[in-house]
């Protein structure tokens, strides 16, 4: 029997080693998967490598694993808010790398390493800073940037509901990066608001086939 | 003392200029700060779809206080409401919107706008500035028109329209339409053109206050 249902979400994230690429989803705090978030601080890996929209807000998730210094590099498209404090003091003093990319490219770079792409030609960036050294392409007249996918060894996501065979459904805009990601990453967890019996999700409305996740957590409402 | 005859236009003005613009059923993507205002003023006879570029089609007013829900925000990260007929989707997706050329508009603000067209709005480039630039390099390519909204004159009283951007770029030859709170600018391949400009305002004080060559459109537009 297929059973992807894990019953703690310190469980769920025990096997990830320093070092580690990890996908984290959410939009802001909408999605943010803060559950595996607080297991992953508590595990203890460090040196990671992490992807998100954004690079923190307020004191919890995100903010929170890199005020504990656990983040070597983040790669995102929104690091500076109002309330990203954390990040900018790691910043400022050296203590982060940043990989600042359009988010459109942030987006599709990680669908492109779910969906098997080696690389694309995107307008997006064409002529600015961040395309800098980038091969470009003319294609039909119009300037492309060559993009490389974003592969990770972990993706952290937050749907709404789940099943033991991995289907997902989202909630409103949390659902943002969690589909692609959920698809770039070799092992991907998803902590979910209510596990449900199989066959309770209506297939029309699975948005993650059960295919792309390994692990599903129950954790309640946000 | 005022010894001009003209007066610019209010941040609602400037707003409601804007919003004239933007025909029946056009779907809109509005940027962050002043662009979000035109909202307020879409012509209620409309059917007008904001997408926001977290994942919604159909985005609503700002619900009461009591309604909030933390999944349903816009990329702003302001709580919002969902229109009967919106929908939701993954980041990925909702770049295609963009980049693939679906999308009718979008409304950005901007430092400054070049007179080819380039763009400037994500970065000052300020030696302890840390770099954001979200989906911007994705609205300012991939919307089939580009208006930008802004002052016409920085606090300094320098021109934002210039003759080519000092910041760095977020598109090339990508803004459509300018309007600022004196005049409302189209980018033309034989340079720019003024549509309209507020009451009292001579084309010669336009041209002497932005410092850069500017015709006045001949043809009427519908």
């Amino acid at each position: 029997m297929i059973d992807k249902i894990v019953p703690s979400a310190a469980e769920a994230v025990a096997d990830i080693r320093d070092g580690a690429t990890v996908m984290i989803g959410g939009f802001g705090t909408a999605g943010m998967p803060n559950a595996l978030i607080d297991a992953l601080i508590a595990q203890g890996a460090r040196d990671l490598v992490v992807v998100n929209n954004n690079a923190g807000n307020g004191d919890t998730g995100l903010a929170a694993l890199l005020k504990e210094k656990r983040v070597r590099k983040i790669l995102c498209s929104f690091p500076r808010q109002v309330d990203s404090q954390h990040f900018d003091a790691l910043y400022r003093a050296g203590e982060i790398e940043l990989e600042l990319v359009p988010q459109g490219n942030l987006a599709e770079r990680i669908r492109a390493a779910g969906a098997g792409i080696g690389g694309f030609f995107t307008p997006t960036g064409y002529g600015t800073q961040l395309a800098e050294g980038k091969e470009t392409r003319v294609i039909d007249g119009r300037h492309y940037v060559l993009e490389y996918p974003i592969h990770a060894d972990f993706a952290l996501i937050r749907a709404d509901r789940g099943d033991r065979w991995g289907n997902l459904t989202y909630r409103k805009t949390a659902r943002n990066f969690g589909p692609i990601m959920a698809m770039a990453a070799r092992c991907a967890i998803a902590e979910v608001r209510e596990v449900v019996e199989l066959g309770a999700l209506d297939p029309e409305a699975v948005v993650t086939p059960g295919i792309f996740v390994k692990r599903v957590v129950p954790v309640g409402s946000a | 003392m005022n010894t001009t005859a003209y007066q610019r236009m209010t941040r609602d003005q400037m707003a409601a200029r804007v919003a004239r613009d933007i025909p029946e059923g056009a779907y809109v993507n509005l940027g962050i700060g002043l662009p979000t205002l035109v909202a307020n003023h879409l012509p209620a006879d409309r059917e007008i779809i904001i997408h926001s570029e977290n994942g919604v089609l159909g985005a609503g007013p700002a619900p009461e206080k009591h309604l909030i829900d933390p999944d349903l925000m816009n990329a702003g990260k302001q709580p919002i409401t969902l229109l009967a007929g919106g929908s939701f989707f993954h980041h990925a997706d909702s770049f295609a919107m963009m980049r693939g050329g679906h999308l009718d508009y979008c409304v950005l603000g901007a430092f400054q706008v070049a007179v080819n067209g380039d763009l400037a709005n994500w970065h000052t480039g300020g030696p302890d500035a840390i770099p954001a630039v979200g989906g911007a390099m994705d609205l300012a390519i991939g919307a089939k028109s580009v208006f930008v909204m802004m002052e016409h004159l920085t606090r300094e009283g320098e021109s934002k329209i210039v003759k080519a951007c000092t910041y760095p770029l977020t598109g090339m030859g990508c803004v459509n339409r300018i309007y600022t709170d004196l005049a409302v600018i189209d980018v033309t391949a034989e340079g720019l053109a003024v549509v309209d400009c507020v009451p009292g305002l001579s084309l010669e004080e336009l041209v002497r206050l932005t410092g850069v060559p500017l015709r006045a459109m001949l043809e009427t537009r519908d």
